[in-house]
């Protein structure tokens, strides 16, 4: 549609800086410049590297997509950023530029959530996203349940990790394999080659009186770990396919018999997986058996778009914009634990499709607004 | 000339609208912690209070530090967008050089020392002769390891007054200032730094002991 919002959204809540053009659903652009490699030594992101990659890297990155795009930026109907949760240094960085295109461009600025962010970016590949969706969101920093009626504006947390983030478990089995940083895609090949059934590996908080929807990895690494040990104590040769392939099915059987049940006790039929994780192949191939035998449907981006991007924190502010939601102000904060029930940071106090960092920026926002409740949207 | 100017390397929040002759507008706010929530609005103020579009400025000028690194990445990534988005060479000064110059356009004579802090029980510092030229530095040591000049300004000065004795203001920088010496330095066709942090420090990261056992030894 020719009227859809065309947004740019920034994205440094960990080591990528990401920046994506999105047009409504449309994805226009997707540039990424990843420190990854400069943490690899260090078993893990190291914040101060981070952020002084994520500075070095940014005028260019918003060049690149802009240019991949072809668009101007005086054509943008709006900016978004990731306003957290993530590395507080590193999500310093790209509010503080987005404040600054915002600002010099006259377009409002949206201080969008990341995690509703990794939700929203599905639309980018499969539609508007169906109301209710049920969503599963795996990665290194997050492992969560969510349930969202509205993604601009209503996520409710069903369940959580109480401990490690299931892309954290991944990369510190990968570390007791001798496998290297990241681990996900590392283990995810290994396991390939591996009997996932060899190894009888904990499932953490599967009893029955356990909490549904909340996930525990920490038992499931220290066994893992255990088990490696104990085959070195011995001398024996440690088979470390088996092992990964092992580690991997306890994960991903857990993970996706929570959220099918999450599915079907709440009667959705939609499930939604996002983060990093979810480009591991397991993960996808079970949660697609599963979905089918439970008649839900299954919606998993590309790998692409799975893990940390601009174009998912675009997708989420043109849809913001399309909706009508008051941007942010230019004293937006980079908030560190922002809440996920805080799917964005509205200026406090204006009146929606008012206020925000270009003046008459908010106002254009509202005519997309109006063009949304036109079609029938926003009951 | 039209130059927007702001500094984010010390605890001070400051930006200025300078005219290529004086100072048009000015804002100083000290919070050490709240760098990037207060620069935007702080710079959309003295573009107010100065009557200038943006669309008609020449230049925009950033202290690059050194300085405590969270707060000068606000300053240096606001500087490098805007110029991007508004087309604008970003001229970089040496955040040290600007409170060298604005002691000096407060009376301060002969040679000198500017230090501010650098925590963790350190300076950043930088020393300057009779005539305002930077001697030495700039660097980060321990005050006691220095030899500062027989003048000394900066808050790392007065906050070691064992090191610094009789240091004096101005503590921070203020944006006037930063403007005033961009100016010069540009008026008399020398080049400014590029919009390069000044961090002097490598990054803080502890390479992981190699891999923790988890049964007992
Ligand atoms: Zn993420």
């Amino acid at each position: 549609m020719a009227d859809e919002p065309l947004v740019l959204g920034i994205e440094t809540s960990c080591d990528e800086t990401g920046v994506g053009i999105v047009r409504g659903t449309t994805l226009l652009a997707d540039a990424v410049a990843s420190s990854v490699n400069d943490h690899a030594r260090y078993g893990g992101v190291v914040p101060e590297i981070a952020s002084r990659a994520h500075l070095e890297a940014m005028v260019p990155t918003i060049q690149r997509a802009l240019d991949t795009a072809g668009v101007k930026a005086s054509d943008l109907d709006g900016i978004a950023v990731t306003a957290g949760p993530g590395l507080a240094g590193a999500l310093l960085v790209g509010v503080s530029a987005a404040k600054a295109y915002a600002w010099a461009l006259d377009k409002p600025l949206y201080g969008v959530n990341h995690l509703a962010s990794h939700i929203c970016v599905d639309q980018l590949e499969h539609g508007r996203l169906p109301s209710p969706t049920m969503a599963l969101l795996v990665s290194g920093g997050h492992s969560s349940l969510l349930l969202s009626e509205d993604i601009t504006s209503d996520v409710r947390p069903l369940g959580a990790t109480i401990d490690d983030a299931a892309g954290e478990a991944f990369d510190k089995v990968a570390r007791v394999l001798g496998l290297g940083f990241p681990g996900g895609p590392v283990v995810d090949r290994m396991a390939r080659e591996g009997d996932p059934r060899s190894i009888a590996f904990p499932r953490g908080l599967s009893g029955a009186k356990d909490p549904a929807y909340d996930f525990s990895f920490s038992g499931l690494k220290t066994a893992v770990a255990r088990w490696v040990e104990a085959k070195r104590r011995a001398g024996e040769d440690v088979p470390v396919a088996d092992v990964a392939a092992s580690f991997q099915e306890a994960v991903t059987d857990v993970l996706t018999r929570k959220a099918v049940k999450a599915c079907k006790d709440s009667g959705v039929d939609h499930l939604m997986i996002g983060g990093g994780v979810a480009a591991n192949s397991r993960l996808r191939e079970m949660a697609q058996q599963r979905c089918d035998k439970a008649g839900i449907r299954l919606r998993v981006p590309r790998p692409g778009l799975c893990t940390d991007n601009g174009a998912m924190v675009a997708a989420l502010g043109s849809e913001m914009v399309w909706r009508g939601r008051t941007p942010s102000s230019a004293d937006l904060s980079a908030d560190s634990s922002l809440p996920v029930t805080e799917v964005h940071v509205p200026a406090a106090g204006a009146a929606a499709g008012a206020g925000g960092a270009g003046a008459d920026g908010g106002a254009h926002g509202d005519v997309h607004g109006q063009a949304y409740r036109a079609l029938g949207g926003g009951r | 000339m039209l130059l927007l100017a702001f500094d984010t390397a010390t605890p001070a929040v400051t930006a200025a609208v300078h005219d290529g002759t004086a100072v048009l507008a000015e804002t100083f706010t000290v919070d050490a912690r709240r760098h990037g929530e207060l620069l935007l609005p702080a710079v959309d103020q003295v573009l107010r209070e100065a009557g200038v579009d943006k669309h008609r400025l020449t230049g925009v000028v950033v202290g690059v530090g050194p300085g405590p690194y969270t707060g000068l990445r606000v300053g240096l990534v606001t500087a490098a967008a805007l110029g991007h988005a508004l087309g604008l060479p970003v001229h970089g000064v040496c955040t040290l050089d600007a409170i060298a110059h604005q002691a000096r356009a407060e009376g301060l004579t002969g040679p000198f020392t500017v230090a501010t802090d650098a925590r963790r029980k350190e300076v950043y510092w930088a020393s300057y002769d009779a005539g305002g030229a930077r001697t030495a530095g700039p660097a980060v040591d321990r005050p006691a390891e220095l030899t500062p000049g027989p003048r000394s300004v900066g808050a790392g000065a007065l906050l070691y007054p064992g090191s610094f004795p009789d240091a004096t203001g101005p503590e921070h920088v203020s944006a006037g200032a930063l403007a005033a010496f961009a100016a010069a330095e540009l008026t008399a066709g020398r080049e400014l730094l590029p919009c390069v942090p000044l961090y002097l420090r490598r990054p803080d990261a502890q390479v992981p002991a190699g891999y923790k056992a988890v049964l007992p030894a």
